[in-house]
C-alpha cells in the first residue's frame, strides 16, 4: 500500500494530464485535469476483489479510513454463479449488453405511474435484484450482470462519498482492476458518485492507475537517490497510449486490458516549479486549443504535422552526414511518429488532453528516441554566424533612429526575427528555396499596423511615461537572427533604461530554438562586440538561466527552481514571451501578476484565418495586470 | 390468494348519522381527500414486497352500538380477529398484537397483518365485491403502493385512498408504538455483549428520550433517516441493497421461493466458504489496515475460483447472501451516523423479521468498527410502524 500511494502521488505530482473525469455520452469520453499545485489531500478508492477506502494527507501520512466487501470479487464471484460466465471481461461484456430494469425494482415499480409527483426519479432503484425474488421466472444472464454491475458500483460510489463527506475531501480517484481501463464500470461509478453527491464530487480515473504499485516500488528502491530532487516528465515516444473506450472498435486492444501498455518517463536532472508570477497556478492551462475538444482544429493539425513530417526526418538524416544508419533511424522516426499521429487520429485522448504543445513534444521525442537530439545543430551554427555579422550594422542604424521611431524599429525586429522560424511548413519552405531570405525582407513581410492584436500604443505609452521596469523575463525563441538581431537589441535597450534582464533559453534543444549553452556562446561573441552588454553581463544585470524545459513550447508550471529563484530575487515585474509556440499555443491566455508582452507573426495561414487575419499577421500584446 | 376480509355479501342500508360512532369528517391536508374516520380502523403500508395492515378492533362496544353496528363492519371484525391466515398468503402476527389499548377514547386491540403486495389486486376486488366503500369510512394508506393502486382502489373499490407520507407515518408509528409499549414489556431492545457469541442477550432499551436518532428501515430496499425532535427528521440516504436484493438473489442462486425458506436455508450455510476473508489473503489480521483476519474482504470473492464455486452448498450460499447484504447496510448506517453525528440506531423493516442472524450481526458490527461508540436498536413490531402511523394519521386529522 505504501508502494501505491507513492505512485499515485508521483503520477499526479508528474505526470501532465494524468487525472481524468469519465463522461459517457460527450465526444470526449475523457475530460483530463490540469495538475494542480496541491494534490494533498485526496481520497484513493482502490477497487480490487474488495474495496480499499485511503485518506491521504501528504507525501507520507495516509490513513486506510474504511472500506467494503462488495468489490471486484464481488461482481466476480457472484456474477460467475448468476451467468456461468467465467471471465471477467466477459461478465463486463455481458452487463454492457443488458437491461437491469428486468431484474431491479425500480421506483417506478413501487409507485406505479406517480412517482413524478414525489420529485423522485422513477428510474431509480429501489431495489436491486428485487424483480428476482421469484422461483419460476427466467433472468437473462446480460440482465442480471448488468444488475450486479449497478449495484456494486452504486455501492461503492456511495460509501466512498459518505467518506468523503466525514473527512471533508472533495478528490476522489478510482483504481484497482474493477476500473482499470473498463469504460463501463467507470461510466456507472461516476454515475453514482454524481448521484451521491449531489454533483458535488467528481469521480475522477488515472492514466497510469495501473502502474501505481510499480512505480513506488521504484521510487521506493531509488530512495537513497532521493527521486524527489528531480522532476519527471511523460516520454510520448516511450509510452503506449491510453486505449480505447470503445471495444467494437478495438477488440484487440480490449483484451490486453492494460497489461502490455508501456510508460516511459524521462528524468529530468532539476525540479520544476511554477513561474511564481502565475496569477493563479491552480487554474493554469499551457495550452490555447484543446484538440481533444476541437474537432476541426484537431484535423487540421494531424494533417499539419504529418505533412511536415518528411521534411523533418529528411532534414535529421541530413544533420548527420557522417552517420552511416542516419537515414535508416531517420525512416524509423518518420514511421514511429506517423504512427503516433495515426493513434491520435483515432483516439485523441491517448495521451491525456491532446494539444499542438503535446504534438510537437511527441515529435521531439521521437527525433530523441532515434538519437537526433538536435537535427537542426548545423542550420542553428550557420545562422547564428550570419546573424552576429550583422549585429553591428542593425545596432548603429537603430542608433541613429529617435527614441520613438527607435521603440517601433525595436518590436518590428523582435517580430521579424520571429519569422525566421524552423519550426512553421511555411517558413522552413521559405527558407529552403529562398536562402537569402534577408532580415530587412522579413521585416517587410510583416502585417502593417494596426496588427491583429495591437497593444503597440499602451506599450509605447508605459515605455515614455512610465518608470523603467525593475527586471524583465525574457522567454527567447529561435537561434540565429531572431535571438541575435530580435532579441538582444531589445534587451541592449531594456538594459541602457536600467531595466535589469533574464534572458531564459530551452535546457536542450527544440528544433531551432535557442537553447541555455547556445545562448551563452552567442552572448559573450556579442558582449565582445557592444560594451552595453559587455558591462550589463559584468554587472550581472544581464542574466541568462535556462528553462528546464527541451520543447518549442512553455509550459509556465513547469520551470527550472533556478529560474524561478531569480525571478524572485530580482523583483520581475515584465515578461516577455515570444514565438508561436510559447506565446499563442501555450500562453495567449496565460494571466500573469505583472506586466506582459506576448508577440509573434502567425506563420501559418489556417491558424491566422481562425484568428481573423491573414499569415504574417501580427500578434503584439501588452497587458498590465488588473488592481 | 384470497383476502376475504368480507364474507356475507349485501347490501347496506344508509347509515344513521344520530349513531354515536359518528366522527366528524375533514378534508386530510396531505391530499386533501376527505377523512372520516368511522369504524373500521385501518392503516395501510403497500411496499415493494409487503402490504402491512394494521386493524384496530375496539372491544369496548356498547349493547347499544353491538346492535347498530351494520353486518358489514360486524363480519370484518370478526373475520379478522378470529383467524391468523387470510387466504394463502395473508397472515396476523398474533404475536405481535397490542392489547387493551387506548385509541382516540376508545379501548381495543391492534393486530398486524400482511400480505404479498403482488396480491394487491385481489385484496381491492374483494373489497369492492363486499362494498367496503358503504362503511363510509377513509382508507389512510402509506408506501409507494399508495400511488401505484389508488386508481385501482377508486375504479375497481370506488374508494377514495387517504395516501400519507412514508416518512411522517414510520416516525410516528415508531414513536407511538415505543410509547405505548408492547402489553407491558419494552418495545425497544438491543443486544449485549453483540461481539460475544456466548453471552450475547437481548435486553429491553428504554427510548423514553429518543432523540436524536437514526432510522434505518430495511423493506426491499433500504431508507436511512435521521430525527432530530418530534417533526424535525429527513432522509439521509438510501441503498438499494435490502431485503428485497437478499431474497432475490437467494431466488437465483438456491432456487427457494419464499423469504422464510431463504432464511432457514441461510441458518444452515456457512458464508466463510463463499467469502473471501481478510485472513484468507494476509494469513491472519492486516494489522497495518486494523483489520482482523475474521473480517470479510471480499464478499463472494471465493466464487472468482470454479473449484470453490463447486465445493459451495446452497445454504453456504444464502448465508454469504445474507451477510453480505447485512454488513453492507451497517456500514453505510454507521457511516450516516457518524456524519449525521448520531450514536443510537434503530433497525427496522421487515428484512428483520424472524431474522435474529441479521440483528445480532447489526449489532456486533456497530460496536466492533465503532469501538462501541455506536448502538443498535431493534424494536418488535419491525415492519409495522409505516402502517401505524397511517392508522395515527386516520385519527390524528379527524
Amino acid at each position: 500500500m505504501t508502494c501505491l500511494i507513492k505512485g499515485c502521488n508521483f503520477v499526479l505530482r508528474n505526470i501532465p494530464h494524468e487525472v481524468f473525469a469519465y463522461q459517457k455520452d460527450s465526444d470526449t469520453e475523457f475530460r483530463f485535469q490540469t495538475n494542480h499545485p496541491n494534490i494533498f489531500p485526496y481520497l484513493l478508492v482502490n477497487i480490487g476483489s474488495g474495496v480499499s477506502i485511503v485518506k491521504v494527507e501528504s507525501e507520507d501520512k495516509f490513513e486506510w479510513i474504511g472500506g467494503s466487501s462488495i468489490g471486484g470479487g464481488t461482481f466476480w464471484g457472484l456474477g460467475a454463479l448468476l451467468t456461468k460466465t467465467k471471465k471477467f471481461d466477459e461478465l463486463l461484456q455481458l452487463a454492457s449488453k443488458g437491461q437491469h430494469t428486468n431484474v431491479d425494482m425500480l421506483v417506478k415499480d413501487v409507485y406505479g405511474g406517480a412517482y413524478q409527483t414525489l420529485g423522485l426519479s422513477g428510474n431509480l432503484i429501489a431495489s436491486s435484484f428485487g424483480k428476482s425474488t421469484t422461483a419460476d421466472k427466467e433472468f437473462s444472464k446480460e440482465d442480471m450482470a448488468k444488475s450486479l454491475l449497478h449495484m456494486i458500483s452504486n455501492d461503492i460510489g456511495q460509501l466512498a462519498c459518505l467518506h468523503a463527506k466525514l473527512h471533508n475531501l472533495d478528490k476522489i480517484y478510482f483504481g484497482g482492476f474493477f476500473i482499470r481501463g473498463h469504460p463501463v464500470t467507470m461510466r456507472t461509478i461516476t454515475y453514482s458518485i454524481n448521484f451521491f453527491s449531489k454533483g458535488e464530487v467528481q469521480a475522477l480515473f488515472l492514466r497510469h492507475e495501473g502502474y501505481l504499485g510499480a512505480i513506488g516500488a521504484f521510487l521506493k528502491g531509488a530512495e537513497q537517490d532521493n527521486p524527489n530532487q528531480y522532476s519527471w516528465g511523460e516520454n510520448y515516444a516511450g509510452s503506449s497510449g491510453l486505449m480505447s473506450t470503445s471495444p467494437d472498435v478495438y477488440p484487440m486492444q480490449r483484451t490486453r486490458s492494460g497489461t502490455f501498455d508501456m510508460l516511459e518517463m524521462d528524468r529530468l536532472e532539476r525540479p520544476l516549479v511554477n513561474l511564481p508570477l502565475l496569477k493563479d497556478p491552480s487554474t493554469y492551462i499551457p495550452d490555447t486549443v484543446d484538440l481533444t475538444d476541437d474537432a476541426m482544429a484537431r484535423k487540421y493539425w494531424l494533417t499539419c504535422f504529418e505533412e511536415a513530417l518528411d521534411g523533418v526526418a529528411k532534414r535529421a538524416a541530413a544533420s548527420q552526414p557522417d552517420s552511416v544508419d542516419a537515414q535508416e533511424r531517420a525512416e524509423k522516426f518518420r514511421q514511429k511518429y506517423w504512427n503516433k499521429l495515426q493513434t491520435l487520429r483515432q483516439q485523441p485522448f491517448a495521451y491525456g488532453t491532446l494539444t499542438v504543445r503535446s504534438l510537437l513534444d511527441t515529435r521531439e521525442h521521437c527525433l530523441n528516441e532515434f538519437n537526433f537530439p538536435d537535427p537542426y545543430s548545423k542550420v542553428k551554427q550557420k545562422e547564428n554566424g550570419i546573424a552576429l555579422k550583422c549585429f553591428q550594422s542593425v545596432i548603429e542604424s537603430l542608433d541613429s533612429l529617435g527614441w520613438e521611431e527607435r521603440q517601433f524599429a525595436l518590436v518590428k525586429g523582435l517580430l521579424a526575427g520571429n519569422v525566421f522560424d524552423w519550426g512553421a511548413k511555411a517558413v522552413s519552405d521559405v527558407l529552403e528555396s529562398e536562402p537569402q531570405f534577408g532580415f530587412e525582407e522579413a521585416k517587410s513581410k510583416l502585417q502593417e499596423r494596426p496588427w491583429l492584436e495591437d497593444s503597440y500604443s499602451q506599450w509605447l505609452e508605459r515605455l515614455k511615461e512610465g518608470p523603467p521596469h525593475k527586471c524583465a523575463l525574457i522567454f527567447a525563441d529561435n537561434s540565429g537572427i531572431d535571438i541575435i538581431l530580435g532579441v538582444f537589441p531589445f534587451v541592449r535597450e531594456l538594459l541602457s533604461r536600467g531595466t535589469e534582464v533574464i534572458l531564459a533559453c530551452n535546457s536542450g534543444p527544440a528544433l531551432n530554438d535557442v537553447t541555455y549553452s547556445e545562448s551563452l556562446i552567442v552572448t559573450e561573441r556579442i558582449a565582445a562586440m557592444d560594451p552595453v552588454i559587455h558591462s550589463a553581463l559584468r554587472d550581472e544585470k544581464l542574466l541568462l538561466v535556462q528553462t528546464g524545459s527541451s520543447s518549442p513550447c512553455l509550459d509556465l508550471s513547469r520551470l527550472d527552481q533556478g529560474l524561478a529563484v531569480l525571478v524572485r530575487e530580482r523583483q520581475t515585474d515584465l515578461v516577455v514571451i515570444e514565438g508561436m509556440g510559447r506565446a499563442i499555443h501555450t500562453n495567449y491566455y496565460a494571466v500573469l501578476r505583472c506586466e506582459s508582452l506576448k508577440l509573434a507573426v502567425i506563420k501559418n495561414s489556417w491558424l491566422a484565418d481562425r484568428l481573423g487575419g491573414k499569415i504574417f499577421s501580427v500578434i503584439f500584446k501588452y497587458e498590465v495586470p488588473c488592481k | 390468494m384470497v383476502m376475504a376480509l368480507i364474507q356475507e355479501s349485501f347490501f347496506l342500508p344508509p347509515l344513521d348519522f344520530s349513531s354515536s360512532q359518528t366522527w366528524k369528517s375533514c378534508r386530510c391536508p396531505a391530499c386533501s381527500c376527505w377523512i372520516t374516520s368511522f369504524f373500521p380502523w385501518f392503516g395501510l403500508d403497500i411496499g415493494g414486497t409487503l402490504v402491512k395492515l394494521v386493524y384496530f378492533e375496539p372491544k369496548d362496544i356498547t349493547a347499544e352500538e353491538e346492535e347498530e353496528e351494520v353486518e358489514n363492519l360486524k363480519s370484518i371484525r370478526k373475520y379478522l380477529t378470529s383467524n391468523v391466515a387470510y387466504g394463502s398468503t395473508g397472515i396476523r402476527d398474533v404475536h405481535l398484537e397490542l392489547k387493551d389499548l387506548t385509541l382516540c377514547g376508545r379501548k381495543g386491540n391492534l393486530h398486524f397483518i400482511r400480505f404479498p403486495t403482488h396480491d394487491m389486486p385481489a385484496f381491492i376486488q374483494m373489497g369492492s365485491e363486499k362494498h367496503f366503500s358503504s362503511l363510509h369510512t377513509t382508507l389512510c394508506a402509506t408506501g409507494g403502493g399508495a400511488y401505484k393502486f389508488e386508481q385501482d382502489f377508486l375504479t375497481m373499490g370506488d374508494l377514495e385512498l387517504c395516501k400519507l407520507d412514508e416518512l411522517d407515518c414510520l416516525v410516528k408509528g415508531v414513536l407511538y408504538i415505543d410509547s405505548v409499549g408492547f402489553n407491558g414489556h419494552s418495545e425497544c431492545y438491543y443486544f449485549e455483549n453483540p461481539t460475544d457469541p456466548e453471552r450475547c442477550q437481548k435486553l429491553p432499551f428504554n427510548l423514553e428520550n429518543p432523540y436524536p436518532l437514526l432510522l434505518v428501515n430495511i423493506g426491499s430496499g433500504v431508507s436511512i433517516l435521521a430525527a432530530y425532535s418530534k417533526d424535525n427528521y429527513k432522509r439521509v440516504t438510501g441503498t438499494s441493497l435490502g431485503g428485497g436484493t437478499f431474497f432475490g438473489l437467494c431466488c437465483l442462486l438456491t432456487g427457494c421461493s419464499t423469504f422464510e425458506e431463504a432464511l432457514e436455508m441461510a441458518s444452515h450455510g456457512d458464508s466463510t466458504k463463499v467469502d473471501k476473508l481478510v485472513r484468507d489473503i494476509y494469513g491472519g489480521d492486516y494489522e497495518r489496515f486494523g483489520l482482523p483476519g475474521w473480517a470479510v474482504a471480499s464478499s463472494f470473492g471465493n466464487m472468482m475460483s470454479k473449484e470453490k464455486r463447486e465445493s459451495v452448498s446452497k445454504e453456504d450460499l444464502a448465508r454469504a447472501t445474507l451477510i453480505t447484504i447485512t454488513n453492507n447496510i451497517g456500514s453505510i448506517a454507521r457511516m450516516c451516523a457518524l456524519n449525521e453525528n448520531i450514536n443510537r440506531v434503530v433497525f427496522v423493516g421487515n428484512f428483520l423479521r424472524i431474522n435474529t442472524i441479521s440483528m445480532r450481526l447489526l449489532a456486533y458490527a456497530l460496536d466492533y468498527w465503532s469501538k462501541g461508540q455506536l448502538k443498535a436498536l431493534f424494536l418488535e413490531h419491525e415492519g409495522y410502524f409505516g402502517a401505524v402511523g397511517a392508522l395515527l394519521g386516520l385519527l390524528d386529522s379527524a
